[in-house]
């Protein structure tokens, strides 16, 4: 059976900063793995890498069986496939929700305006954001914008959806309205990675957790087990300052 | 505006002030900050219109008596001569609208050709970069005055085969080289100021680089630069007048002729009247442009 996503080896560097050191990782289709590990650890490259945002030095990534980082490979092609959250949301501040949820199925997909706002509107619907469709991203809250920002990513209809800290920049009380998307999300079967700093949250909804520590995947496992029983001193270290931090 | 003098007053809630205290100093309405040096009590505005009718009404004093100003009078700011000249001079202004409406147009164009063309990534434009840059350094740096004369002198000079002999498309195609240099770097900071999560964004959803340029850069782009676009527009719309030197009897050439023929510069200060005149409602137009943007991106809504 093919894995949804097929990670082997992957290095990347930033000039003399190797900051992914040989990553092996896959994910099964509706599976949603978490990565935790400190700032700085390369959780964030490793997404982008699979988006193909950073090119990679070396290793393979395979979504769905097929190489992606092989020799002309369609990269735009391949970036339908893969949708991505970030941090920042991103949202584009000079059109409306609808716009922005509907400009890469019209232009990347070929949808006719009609049937992308149609699908924009449902799914807009899915996660009570209809009445927001004709608002601006800078009138609406964090939480508002970061699910938006979901919707866009899911518009595209995409085999894997990866997750970069979507809520670290939200307001506390902003966290768990977009938090509940994802666990709707992933109810519904969506393959996703999700880098997180929310221990309860990639406790509750992951199926597997990967501890990254400078640029590797130091461990992992089932959450209970990560969290009740590391194996390794560092994973310990990490989640005693994640507690002391009261994120737990 | 510097702080008035004495010890520095509470800018938030100015003693005995009008404006409201919960708005933050600098938002209120400017033309109490204006005239009272940003600080807006009553007693400031007053002090600031008096001291500003006695400074300008001496001024006036000393250069109305002046023993050269009956002369001046007559010959800069002759009533007759104004209203003699200015219906001819309007009427010939036509054609510096002409000319600056065309060059606007097509400088829009140009200058993001040239504009995106510079911002082109990777090794293998190079050669169109250095193009896009050698382009700016060039017609940035030749006074537009030259590059009208050598364009409109040199061009039919050549008499090459289809080379039009026409004032008006040397004017135009001289003006459009120089300012597109000018508004390409405008365009080129506009994008520049777009963050690149913009891009990553719009990559990400499988949007190719073209696609990421037209609608999510630009769009962002264009919009912070009408400011400093319009100055631009000023500029070249002020620099039509050059075209004189080719001889197209335009606005400033009609206006040396009557100054010429009546021994009298009135017809020259109704030519700059003129073109303050069209300025000024471009400059109101972009305000308004601005304000509606605004308002469009945060309209209702508590932020």
């Amino acid at each position: 059976m093919t894995r949804a996503i097929e990670i082997h080896g992957l290095h990347k560097s930033f000039d003399d900063l190797e900051v992914l050191k040989g990553i092996d990782l896959s994910v099964d289709s509706h599976e949603v793995v978490c990565l935790i590990g400190a700032s700085g650890s390369g959780k964030s490259t490793l997404l982008r890498c699979i988006n193909l945002l950073e090119p990679i030095d070396q290793g393979t990534i395979a979504i769905s069986g097929e190489e992606i980082t092989a020799q002309g490979v369609d990269v735009d092609a391949t970036r339908r496939r893969v949708g991505i959250v970030f941090q920042s949301f991103n949202l584009f501040p000079h059109m409306d929700v609808l716009h922005n949820v509907t400009l890469a199925p019209r232009e990347v997909a070929g949808l006719k305006r009609a049937a992308a706002e149609q699908q924009a509107m449902a799914l807009l619907d899915r996660f009570g954001l209809a009445d927001k469709a004709s608002d601006y991203p800078d009138r609406l809250s964090g939480g508002q914008q970061q699910r938006v920002a979901i919707v866009r990513a899911l518009a595209m209809q995409p085999d894997v959806l990866l997750l970069d800290e979507v809520t670290s920049a939200l307001d506390p009380v902003l966290v768990a309205e977009v938090l509940d998307q994802i666990r709707e999300l992933a109810e519904q079967g969506m393959t996703m990675i999700i880098a997180t700093h929310e221990m309860g949250f990639a406790r509750d909804v992951g199926k597997r957790v990967c501890f990254l520590h400078e640029g590797q995947i130091l461990e992992e496992g089932e959450p209970d087990r990560i969290f009740s029983e590391p194996e390794h001193e560092e994973t310990r270290l990490f989640l005693d300052r994640i507690i002391a931090a009261g994120r737990m | 505006m510097a702080e008035s003098g004495g010890p520095a007053p509470n800018v938030y809630f100015p003693p005995g002030g009008e404006s409201d205290p919960r708005m933050p100093p600098g938002s209120g309405d400017r033309w109490p900050k204006i005239l009272g040096g940003g600080d807006s009590s009553a007693r400031n505005v007053w002090i600031a219109v008096g001291s500003t009718i006695i400074f300008f009404g001496i001024l006036a004093i000393i250069v109305v008596r002046s023993p050269g100003w009956p002369e001046i009078k007559d010959s800069f700011f002759n009533g007759a001569e104004f209203r003699a000249s200015f219906p001819l001079i309007l009427k010939k202004f036509v054609r510096n609208i002409f000319i600056f409406c065309i060059a606007e147009v097509l400088v829009l164009i140009l200058a993001l050709v040239i504009a995106v063309a510079r911002s082109l990534p990777g090794p293998v434009f190079t050669p169109i970069r250095i193009m896009a840059a050698a382009y700016t350094d060039v017609f940035r740096g030749v006074p537009t005055i030259l590059v009208i004369l050598l364009l409109g002198f040199g061009m039919p000079a050549l008499d090459l085969q289809g080379v039009p002999d026409n004032d008006y498309v040397w004017a135009v195609l001289a003006l459009t080289l120089v300012y597109s240099a000018y508004v390409a770097e405008v365009y080129r900071a506009g994008i520049q100021s777009v963050h690149p999560s913009q891009v990553a964004a719009a990559r990400s959803l499988g949007l190719s680089r073209w696609q990421s340029m037209r609608h999510v850069v630009l769009p962002q782009a264009v919009r912070r630069v009408i400011p400093p676009l319009l100055n631009d527009f000023i500029g070249l719309q002020k620099d039509s007048a050059l075209v004189y030197v080719l001889g197209v009897v335009e606005a400033l050439n009609q206006a040396t002729i009557i100054q010429q023929g009546d021994f009298n510069f009135t017809p020259l200060v109704a030519l700059s009247v003129i073109f303050i005149a069209i300025t000024i409602p471009q400059a109101r137009f972009v305000d308004w442009l601005i304000a509606r943007d605004q308002r469009k991106r945060q309209s209702g809504g508590v932020v």
